[in-house]
């Protein structure tokens, strides 16, 4: 038996960055320097948990669709352990929203070939969390999605799902999708022979054409949605701050009754 | 006028507040007509009427229950295929945005998330979206097929105005893929008292600051004083201190209530995406450097041991 797994990433812009908007309000990618979005390492580790724990032949294929700076992330991928990867890039991919990321992220995954889909829970820039659910959708396969704890024996994929009124095992047969939260376990550093193994490992590039997408269904012109505008919020007014010096909470409670929370 | 569906978020009957919230909001863009499934789905209607509901489209099966998101969103097809309407509304929780996303693909619309406002427009709805942390603010529309908008909690005050909302019987018939993820068990979460992190208009968190699960009863003390939900900055979750049900930021939930406190914690960019867009912010920390106070409307510099307590029995006396 062998199991084929395919992780999608996303390069995303350092949140710790000053992100901003391009003129035609896509994000200006330019200007901050970017890198694997953090929630997407957690679906690399689970898929190498999954390799480390499973008695079959696994390969783990990572898969992005970016700029040419997103082998970046493809990278970092690899060096924590993964087997190959994927770049989609073209030029007209530039704009494209959740819905035709989807399109172009299920094309791709159908090309590769896959028992099973991971995902992070969102990326760290557009952190819509849609994804994933739009991948199982197309492929018209399982969601096992936002799980904290993830297995996958015999066929089967299992999972919990931490959700706000109740903890849900959930449990579905493959092929399907997954999702991972923060809470599925910490994702590992490359090790430096972890780093040196993903120089010489092979990263295909794929564009539109060998997806059989047209450039109209995907981009700012294919897009199902329009950004109007984009505003930067006004700097906060400075506001009032106090030292303790002994009297501290109840300077608060005077502020906080002049504002009616009291 | 036209109408709008909106999907009730209910737990056995019991309607939560971000769906009254979005009956609000979709009067500004036409006649609410209300979508309830599962469990207790017809005795949503009071509730949905007296906020506006023209109709509520109920259908009850075990589906909802045994089975992941799919069976909701065919219901939610079914009722967008008997309705036509101008737009759907859904709770942008993280099963509603999942059940608006494979709706949204289904019927060949574009979708946006986490507004935060929304209005009518010449070419459909206008939403507002808070992005970059908040210190970006976008207005957006679906610009093919029926906009399929999900909505923040807290993103509009919740108003009374009685309509009919009489109980329709949706018809349903669920799709191949709707049994695909089956729900093998479920714990529910045991109930604090307190109001849901996400909903509340008021949170209290605690961070690194608080050095210790036990002294996070300090911060329940003061949220409890407030009716104020309890939030946690990830070190905090991390530590171990406090659930991460619980953790407010990029990676956690995302808060934005009438107030928030943030006590102990530095106000790292990943918290601060998750409740920049909170209101008023009030902040107790040691560090006059922490970066938190740049946000802050009130910021007490001081040992929150000591400050804590204090606003915590100052607030009981004043309501005394």
């Amino acid at each position: 038996m062998s199991l084929r797994i395919v992780v999608t990433v996303k390069y995303v812009p350092d949140a710790t960055g000053d992100r901003h908007f391009a003129d035609d309000l896509t994000v200006d990618r330019d200007d901050v320097d970017g890198l694997l979005s953090e929630l997407d390492e957690y679906a690399v580790e689970q898929a190498l948990q999954i390799s480390e724990n499973s008695d079959d032949d696994v390969e783990i294929t990572v898969l992005t669709v970016g700029p040419e700076d997103a082998k970046d992330a493809l990278r970092k991928a690899l060096s924590m352990g993964a087997d190959k990867a994927i770049h989609v890039e073209d030029d007209d991919l530039h704009g494209t929203d959740a819905i035709g990321t989807s399109l172009v992220l299920a094309k791709a995954i159908e090309k590769a070939g896959y028992d099973l889909v991971i995902s992070g829970l969102a990326s760290t820039d557009g952190t819509m969390g849609v994804v994933p659910a739009l991948l199982a959708e197309r492929l018209g396969v399982p969601q096992v999605t936002l799980l904290s704890e993830v297995s996958v024996e015999d066929g089967t994929v299992k999972g919990r799902r931490d959700g706000d009124a109740a903890s849900e095992q959930l449990e579905a047969s493959l092929p399907a999708v997954v999702s991972v939260t923060d809470q599925s376990g910490e994702a590992r550093y490359p090790s430096f022979k972890g780093i040196m193994a993903a120089k010489k490992k092979p990263v295909e590039s794929w564009d539109l054409s060998d997806l059989d997408l047209e450039a109209e269904e995907v981009g700012l012109e294919g897009a199902w949605t329009a950004v109007e505008s984009a505003t930067q919020r006004p700097a906060r007014t400075a506001g009032t701050i106090v030292k303790d010096e002994g009297e501290g909470g109840k300077q608060l409670a005077e502020f906080l009754a002049g504002q009616k929370f009291i | 006028m036209a109408e709008v569906l909106v999907y009730v978020d209910h737990v056995d009957g019991a309607v939560r507040k971000p769906t009254l919230e979005l009956l609000t909001l979709a009067r500004r863009i036409g006649e609410p007509v209300a979508v309830a499934l599962g469990a207790g789905a017809e005795s949503t209607a009071a509730a949905l009427a007296e906020h506006g509901a023209t109709r509520v489209l109920a259908h009850d099966a075990s589906e909802y229950a045994d089975y992941l998101v799919v069976p909701k969103v065919d219901a939610l097809q079914a009722a967008v295929a008997a309705v036509s309407p101008a737009a759907v509304l859904v709770p942008s929780s993280a099963e509603g945005k999942e059940i608006a996303a494979r709706l949204a693909l289904r019927i060949g619309s574009g979708i946006i998330t986490d507004a935060v406002d929304l209005e009518a427009g010449d070419e459909g709805p206008v939403a507002t979206q808070s992005v970059f942390a908040a210190s970006f603010s976008t207005k957006s529309r679906v610009s093919k097929g029926t906009p399929v908008i999900t909505v923040k909690p807290n993103s509009a005050a919740v108003e009374a105005a009685p309509a009919a909302g009489a109980v329709e019987a949706l018809a349903v018939s669920f799709s191949a893929q709707a049994t695909g993820t089956k729900v093998t068990g479920r714990t529910p979460r045991e109930s604090t008292g307190r109001p849901e992190l996400t909903e509340a208009a008021i949170v209290v968190s605690g961070g690194r600051g608080v050095n210790g699960a036990e002294n996070f009863a300090l911060i329940e003390s003061l949220a409890d004083s407030l009716g104020a939900a309890v939030g946690a900055s990830r070190a905090a979750v991390d530590a171990g201190w406090y659930p991460h049900t619980n953790q407010v930021g990029q990676t956690g939930k995302s808060v934005s209530p009438q107030l928030y406190i943030a006590n102990g914690i530095s106000g790292a960019i990943q918290h601060r995406a998750g409740m920049q867009t909170s209101k008023t912010i009030v902040a107790v920390n040691k560090d006059a450097e922490a970066p938190i106070f740049d946000l802050v409307d009130y910021g007490v510099v001081g040992d929150l041991f000591d400050v804590v307590p204090q606003l915590t029995e100052e607030i009981k006396t004043r309501k005394g």
